[in-house]
């Protein structure tokens, strides 16, 4: 300790969100021994979190969140997922895959999650854990930065208390890390690097998802979409069964999202109304919730080195989050960085130099096989032909073609569509192309799917009533986005990638206004945060001053 | 640092608990007691010691029998160590003056504490008078309307913002040392600027939720005999001040209907808009 720590409240480590990540960083920890304060800016864990919804504990993983976590599936977790299907989808016509072994393939169990539920009881324990060995967690708390001297980084700034130094900071803080930001690690600078989701959990009582889905009461199903659905935008749906709820969501690629300047409500809806799913509604649509994230690609940005001085970064902060194909991994590498940075802190500690948790998380992820999940290196073969302009406009081509159609009919002869989709080897190496999203599940839908007969009675309820059954807590008079650049040029995307927002309608957070001056009219943006759900998707497209608001501001998700 | 909030039971005063007879006058029996409001800002600078420097909290309060809920209500705000009650029927209809010669003897038993916390007025009363008084029985300094607090331990000393002439604009830092009161304004802020404190003050919480429940095992009743108090002293008989009449005060009669309109319906807007229509010729004649 320095003569200028002596002067901040100092804890050895300071674990910032309480994520699966930061959870399982700080119970590592606690384990271990070490005094651990863990800081969450939401009113309470899981209030600022969105994810699709399944966390995996895969067989080849060091750790998973029930090994660190006593009776997590039982208090934690909805459903169990026991069976996975693959929807192409060309309009009314589906074609369905079984792709059950894919989702089993090293994979000791998966279940549905709801993240308010699930995040505040890992928070629970957490705080039981930490309170032991001098700290505990905290909520209602913003870190906002990093605390340095001499330029190196040695603990954290917040918006409600002061600095606090520590031995080792663990960044847990979600795909808008202000932390690895402001490290210089990450940036929102390439849609490329981002797909953005949103998602509805729709009530449907117990006995009707048992019966509708075919599952028992201890059971559930996962079920992916791709194909036509989506106005030719890169990406999928996907419905998962809660205890008493579906979780509803599509993804896409935010650059194709912005380049086709597709309203992500709209294209979720365009999911929630196809007649396929009318059945699993049945016939009162209740939304409990809207909710909407940004998702890092870590085949593009999971950091090779997530470290700087005292800092680590953990989960989406990193880039952790693998998505492939229909593999949507997240909240289970997060689990496993958290608690290998905690072995690398203890570690380094225990040799008398703390310093080295940096290199040692490193290496960890490295040989624990993480980093290669996060990279495949099959990935990066594929992708570089797969992903050119040329080779996609042609093997789109090929498809559409009646020799495409063809080819679809005699794969499917000999079964190889159904081994195709149920290999992992095939799906580390999907490149992020029209082709495997769009143009292929289309095709193999047009010749080989069954039309769903009937109409879908769904009517979701506009974007106006979902922000309006959200629950805010406004910072007034300190909006946590500002504008940089208001022209229509730099920023007018985010009225329709914005997930609340759309073109004419005036009580989203981006709006188009059309400015007369002397003469000349001009197109420009303007924002109103009140509404923001914090998912970071203008800070990549627009041009914006982004930071999270202050602890217990802003959106509260009840379910997430 | 040991400290003691006075707290006081008084009519519910919020819109549906109150009720008033023809006359205007107040039934007691009909309407709820609950804590002073007032109170809880007080209760929020004892609880912001107490984390900040650990020692026991206690809260008092004088009254019926039936204020036992009172002390409850404080045991849920805040933690509490212990509740003292001072009750007797020799201590009924006693004015400011015989409040604070009770209050005064109890804290003497108890033992001074370090700190003794109270609220700006009460609600039903409003003379603001029994702090000041005590403070007198006790002979030690008051700072009022405090709105922050920092304490010296070492030094003895404790260091309060406070308003001046209830001014949020105009704010006077004071020192006064130690055993004093703070009379807590309702501008009062607890401030915790360390994750150690907010952890102190979580725990805190934690256990006054199981506490609140059974509030009455820490809860200490005094009767007169107990406080070696003269009747003749306090009550009824110990109160100088005579009440002649009380007259209510006549509701200000309403000159305004409220019509309800619809945001979303087009046609309650225009009438809104019809309705508004004078004015703005009134303002465009020339109003300012």
């Amino acid at each position: 300790m320095t003569e200028a720590d002596r002067d901040y409240e100092h804890y050895e480590a300071v674990v910032v969100g309480a994520g699966p990540g930061g959870a399982a960083a700080a119970a590592r920890l606690a384990d271990a021994g070490v005094e651990t304060v863990v800081l969450e800016r939401g009113v309470e864990a899981g209030s600022k979190n969105v994810s699709g919804g399944l966390i995996y504990a895969e067989e080849s993983a060091p750790y998973t969140i029930d090994e660190l976590f006593d009776g997590f599936r039982e208090n934690a977790a909805e459903r169990p997922i026991t069976e996975y299907h693959l929807h192409n989808v060309s309009g009314n016509k589906v074609k369905s895959f079984d792709i059950s072994r894919l989702h089993h393939h090293d994979t000791e169990w998966s279940d549905a999650v709801l993240r308010r539920p699930m995040d505040s009881w890992l928070a629970e324990q957490v705080h039981e854990k930490t309170k032991e060995v001098g700290g505990g967690l905290l909520t209602d708390i913003r870190v906002n930065g990093l605390l340095r001297e001499n330029g190196e980084i040695i603990g954290v700034t917040c918006d409600e208390i002061d600095p606090i130094t520590a031995d080792i900071v663990i960044a847990a803080d979600g795909v808008n890390s202000e932390l690895a930001r402001d490290a210089g690690l990450m940036d929102w600078d390439d849609p490329e690097e981002w797909f953005q989701g949103v998602k509805a959990v729709v009530d449907v009582p117990p006995e009707a998802i048992n019966e509708r889905f075919g599952v028992g009461a201890d059971e559930g199903a996962a079920h992916l979409f791709s194909g036509d659905l989506f106005e030719g935008v890169r990406g999928g749906g996907f419905v998962y069964t809660n205890e008493d709820s579906l979780s509803v969501g599509t993804v896409f690629h935010l650059d194709s999202l912005a380049a086709e300047r597709a309203e992500p409500h709209e294209l979720l809806d365009a999911l929630l109304t196809h007649p396929f799913l009318a059945e699993w509604f049945g016939d009162e649509y209740s939304e409990r919730e809207y909710a909407a994230k940004l998702v890092p690609d870590s085949k593009k940005v999971a950091h090779g080195s997530p470290h700087e001085d005292r800092l680590v970064l953990v989960g989406d902060a990193a880039g952790q989050m693998q998505a492939q194909g229909p593999i949507i991994k997240g909240m289970n590498h997060a689990v496993t960085a958290g608690a290998l940075a905690a072995e690398a802190f203890v570690e380094a500690k225990n040799a008398g130099d703390p310093d080295a948790a940096g290199e040692n998380y490193e290496r960890k992820l490295r040989e624990s096989g993480t980093m290669r999940k996060l990279r495949p290196r099959r990935y990066k073969a594929a992708s570089a032909v797969g992903e050119n302009g040329v080779a996609t406009a042609i093997s789109d081509a090929v498809l559409k073609s009646p020799l495409g159609s063809l080819g679809v009919k005699a794969l499917e002869r000999v079964g190889a569509l159904d081994r195709l989709y149920s290999s992992p080897f095939m799906a580390m190496m999907v490149p992020d192309t029209r082709t495997p999203y769009v143009t292929l599940p289309s095709v193999i839908a047009e010749e080989l799917g069954d039309p769903v007969d009937g109409e879908s009675a769904v009517e979701p309820p506009d974007l106006a009533d979902r922000i309006g059954g959200l629950a805010y807590d406004t910072d007034i008079g300190n909006p946590h986005i500002e504008l940089l650049d208001n022209s229509y040029e730099a920023s007018g995307v985010a009225v329709t990638a914005c997930p609340v927002s759309a073109r004419d309608f005036g009580g989203g957070c981006y709006r188009e206004e059309t400015v007369k001056t002397n003469g000349s009219t001009e197109q420009v943006v303007s924002l109103d945060t009140q509404p923001c759900v914090e998912c970071g998707t203008c800070a990549v497209i627009a041009d914006t001053d982004w930071e999270h608001p202050s602890g217990g501001k802003g959106v509260e998700f009840r379910s997430g | 640092m040991d400290t003691l909030t006075l707290t006081k039971g008084v009519p519910d005063f919020r819109e549906g608990q109150v009720s008033f007879d023809e006359d205007g006058h107040l039934e007691r029996g009909e309407t709820p007691t609950v804590m002073n409001p007032n109170d809880r800002f007080a209760l929020q600078a004892a609880l912001q010691t107490k984390v900040r420097h650990g020692g026991r909290t206690s809260v008092m309060s004088m009254g019926p029998p039936g204020y036992k809920e009172v002390l409850g209500e404080a045991m849920e705000s805040v933690y509490a160590d212990d509740l003292y009650l001072l009750s007797d029927r020799e201590m009924a209809a006693a004015d400011t003056w015989a409040t604070s010669i009770t209050l005064g003897t109890a804290i003497e038993k108890l033992g001074l504490p370090d700190l003794i916390f109270a609220g700006f007025k009460t609600a039903d009363g409003e003379t603001g008078h029994t702090g000041l008084q005590t403070c007198w029985c006790l002979d030690i300094p008051i700072i009022t309307h405090v709105v922050a607090l920092d304490i010296e331990p070492e030094k003895g000393r404790v260091r309060a913002k406070r308003l001046v002439e209830g001014d949020v604009e105009e704010i006077e830092t004071v020192e006064a040392p130690m055993p004093a009161m703070i009379v807590a304004d309702p501008e009062f802020e607890p401030s915790y600027r360390t994750a150690g404190e907010r952890l102190t003050l979580k725990d805190l919480r934690a256990k006054t939720s199981k506490r609140g429940e059974k509030y009455e095992e820490y809860l200490t009743v005094w009767d007169h005999e107990a406080l070696n108090l003269d009747p003749d002293y306090i009550g009824l008989d110990g109160s100088p001040t005579i009440v002649e009449s009380v007259d209510p005060i006549p509701k200000a009669p309403a000159e305004r209907d409220a019509t309800m309109v619809d945001p979303g319906d087009p046609d309650g807007l225009e009438d809104v808009l019809e309705e508004m229509e004078p004015f703005r010729a009134e303002l465009a004649a020339g109003g300012d």
